[in-house]
């Protein structure tokens, strides 16, 4: 399955190479729409010195965190939300004449690796905050394991906004608010947020799972909202039960189509 | 798409019965013309409205997805304005309102890019259709525009204001006159983000691959706009130019007169000037691409 | 290798039911060459969905190459070529030649059959004019002989064809034609194939089924098809009769 997958997203980045200059500036500008947001971070805190009880370097922090699981997301698994065109181009039909999964199949489709850019961003980003924060040596093993967490989370909720095109042929847009919404959501520390939604992307929605927790811990503060020290480690847990969800969810959705047929 | 209206005569063209002739009055004419001009773009005005709003899922779809990203960006400004109260002379309820205002205009406005089917009708070579019609390919296509924008800012402008006013509240101005303000800055808005685009657009007349340049205009009106986070956040002689710029005609400049921050007189100044700039630069666009499809053929 | 049981698709519209296809019941042995006719909206592509895969029939059973095709999708994607003549399977961005990688990897075709296998397909479908064009630019013509490449790469037993001539050129519907006759002739792959154009069948077909309302109206030779004039008559005259008869009763099947 990853085999085949690396094979796909290697003929069309071999594809998209065959531009040189355009394949550069695509790659420099992504790395700017991303840097806007760090942009912003910055901004606003030359304006104050904390924000909800967060310093810039802990937003940093965050920021990162979340950016990276998140771009490498956005450059591997985000074409699955293209369902809803591909079912009105009819190509979703042509994917499932194929003898490979349609998930991997859709997933690799127009894989686009000027997106890369935006990970190693993120990933600069991160490595500043690890840098310039005087961090425990003791708990930085949760950073891999958030880096880890995210990725999987932010993938099942890429999957879940898929299946439910099988439903929203008409309005994909709305998973933008899940997907990118959660994104935003991510890069600021939780306590800006207000209680009930943190309480929504804790228990429903795990993002919270993303940074948020695990960077508790990694900075080793009490949760303003007050969870209990072991919600710091649930990370893992969150993730695989939403894993388990959305590849359900997923099955359901092509179910779905092969029985309606549309 | 809607089908047309019954066209008893062709809108782009004067009423010409078999009774007109030489003999015909020299200003009725131009009276006859100006008046069919004025209802040909009214009617185009129109007919954007009428095709956007065959899209009704996918503008509620677009409304609630800038509803969210409104609630989320206001936790932020709330977050920022506590630690600040008073910066930039807001208070905490007019950052809110900003950025609920700022969110309403993303479907008007198109700030995330896009609206036009320009690029597409280039690549196609369908432009030379447009370009031999009877009126200017950029006023056609600005009547069209207004129309969308129209029906964009009730249906994807008014659900971030209402998700804003439920989950937060956010000022509403009394005054009837602030309303007339706002409404002709917005509109102002539009005609200098329909600009912007167009020039944009046109640009992929001279480039091979278009995404740079939409991906470099989508950079630049997000955040030089004021929709990500307010312009007058930006430090000193920074700010000062951001605020000057086109872009800021676009959000920033109509959310200020919706607050009362701007007076709309002046904003209203700054806004046609970029607007009668950007508009002339593609009026020579377009002569510049009429004269490359007429010669080369595309 | 393609056996129909009494297969059905009813569909939901609107909360009433509607029949696509009901009762459909055939048999295509290996290396039969069958055209499939029928009106437009008759349940021509409901069939071929059933046949790959896409769609699950709601009463009945379907066979294809010994599996079911609802239960075992993948495994029959392997045996089966598919081509949708109304759109592409290619990827419209890449040059033909790196769709046809994609296949090869899709399909896992081992490197030096693929190879092997191009070369045949690029010689008998003259593809090296445009093997570095992207698929966009293609003509009508060229884009189908890629399809019809890209459906043929892993070597399927069965070649499933919806509407593969619609649009074309008479200069690229004949060579589309003595394309396919070769592909059976040589390689005994059994072809299914739908259409609107009475000159495929004609000049393809050994057998032709005639779907009309979702039921089997006619399943025989083209001789016998001709034969159910009254009179002399061509095949366009025999196929008009046939889709405007009275549509009460459904005329009698030939047993298979």
């Amino acid at each position: 399955m990853v085999r085949t997958y690396a094979l796909l997203a290697w003929t069309w980045t071999r594809a998209a190479m065959a531009y040189r200059a355009s394949f550069a500036l695509m790659v420099v500008l992504g790395v700017c729409v991303t840097a806007t947001d760090v942009a912003v971070i910055l901004v606003i805190f030359s304006h104050t010195t904390a924000l909800a009880g967060f310093t810039r370097d802990e937003v940093l922090f965050l920021y990162g965190a979340a950016g990276l699981p998140f771009a490498l997301c956005d450059l591997l698994v985000s074409n699955v939300d293209r369902v809803s065109q591909h079912i009105r181009a009819g190509t979703l039909d042509t994917m499932l004449v194929r003898p490979v999964g349609t998930w991997i199949q859709l997933a690799a489709d127009r894989f686009a690796p000027t997106r890369a850019g935006r990970v190693l961003q993120a990933a600069a980003v991160l490595g500043y905050a690890l840098a310039v924060l005087d961090l425990d040596a003791g708990r930085l093993w949760m950073v891999p394991v958030m880096l880890a967490t995210g990725t999987v989370i932010f993938a099942a909720i890429w999957t879940l906004g898929g299946a439910a095109q099988f439903l929203l042929t008409d309005a994909p847009e709305v998973i933008n608010s899940f997907t990118y919404g959660g994104g935003q959501l991510t890069q600021y520390p939780l306590s800006v947020y207000g209680r009930d939604l943190v309480r929504g992307v804790t228990y429903v929605l795990p993002l919270a799972f993303v940074n948020w927790q695990p960077a508790l811990y990694v900075l080793d503060r009490d949760d303003p909202f007050g969870t209990p020290g072991f919600v710091r480690f649930l990370g893992p847990v969150a993730a695989a039960v939403l894993a388990l969800l959305a590849g359900l969810a997923w099955r359901q959705g092509i179910r779905h189509y092969r029985s309606t047929g549309s | 798409m809607p089908s047309p209206r019954r066209a008893d005569h062709n809108p782009g063209l004067p009423l010409a019965g078999p009774r007109a002739g030489p003999g015909t009055a020299c200003h009725r004419a131009i009276t006859l013309r100006r008046c069919v001009s004025f209802s040909l773009y009214a009617r185009l005005a129109g007919y954007g409205f009428r095709k956007h709003a065959t899209y009704v899922g996918a503008a509620l779809a677009g409304a609630f997805t800038n509803s969210v990203f409104g609630v989320l960006r206001a936790y932020i400004l709330i977050a920022l304005w506590q630690a600040r109260p008073g910066l930039a002379g807001y208070d905490v309820t007019a950052a809110v309102t900003f950025c609920f205002v700022t969110q309403a205009f993303i479907g008007p406005m198109q700030l995330l890019g896009g609206g036009l089917t320009l690029p597409e009708r280039i690549r196609t070579g369908d432009i030379a259709l447009d370009l031999v019609r009877p009126a200017p390919l950029q006023l056609w296509l600005l009547a069209e525009d207004l129309g969308r924008a129209a029906y964009q800012l009730l249906l994807r402008g008014l659900p971030p204001m209402l998700a804003g006013a439920a989950v937060f509240g956010i000022t509403v101005p009394r005054d009837p006159a602030r309303w007339a303000g706002v409404l002709a800055c917005v509109t102002a808005g539009v005609v200098v983000s329909f600009a912007w685009r167009y020039l944009v657009c046109l640009s992929v007349c001279w480039l091979a691959d278009d995404r740079g340049v939409m991906v470099c205009s989508m950079l630049l009106t997000t955040l030089l706009s004021g929709m990500m986070v307010p312009l007058t956040l930006f430090p000193g002689a920074l700010g000062e130019l951001v605020r000057a710029l086109p872009w800021a005609a676009m959000a920033q400049a109509p959310a200020d007169v919706y607050l009362g921050t701007a007076p709309a007189g002046p904003t209203l100044a700054f806004q046609a000037a970029w607007g009668a700039a950007l508009l002339a630069l593609g009026a020579l666009a377009t002569r510049a691409v009429r004269h490359r499809v007429v010669i080369q053929g595309g | 290798m393609i056996e129909t049981e009494r297969a059905g698709r009813a569909f939901k519209v609107r909360g009433s039911v509607v029949h696509a296809v009901r009762d459909l019941s055939f048999r295509i042995e290996p290396g039969e060459f069958v055209g499939c006719l029928g009106p437009n909206g008759a349940g021509k592509s409901t069939t071929i969905k059933m046949l790959c895969g896409i769609l699950t029939p709601t009463s009945g059973r379907v066979r294809v190459a010994g599996l079911d095709p609802s239960r075992a999708r993948t495994a029959l994607a392997r045996r089966i070529g598919v081509v949708f003549g109304q759109r592409t399977t290619l990827w419209w961005d890449l040059p033909l030649r790196d769709s046809f990688e994609l296949v090869r990897l899709l399909y896992k075709v081992d490197r030096k059959l693929f190879a092997a296998r191009l070369d045949e397909l690029t010689e008998a479908l003259d593809l090296g004019g445009f093997a570095r064009t992207p698929v966009r630019q293609l003509s009508l013509g060229q884009r189908m002989r890629g399809d019809l490449a890209a459906a043929l790469l892993h070597d399927p037993e069965v070649l499933v064809l919806d509407e593969p001539t619609i649009g074309l050129d008479v200069v690229s519907k004949a060579g589309i034609r003595s394309f396919l006759l070769r592909v059976n002739a040589e390689r005994g792959t059994t072809v299914l194939l739908t259409t609107h154009d009475l000159g495929d069948v004609e000049r393809l077909c050994r057998r032709v089924l005639l779907i009309d309302h979702g039921r089997l109206a006619f399943d025989g030779s083209v001789g016998d098809l001709m034969a159910t004039a009254p009179g002399p008559a061509t095949i366009e005259e025999v196929v008009t009769r046939l889709y405007t008869r009275g549509r009460a009763a459904p005329p009698p099947v030939e047993p298979v």
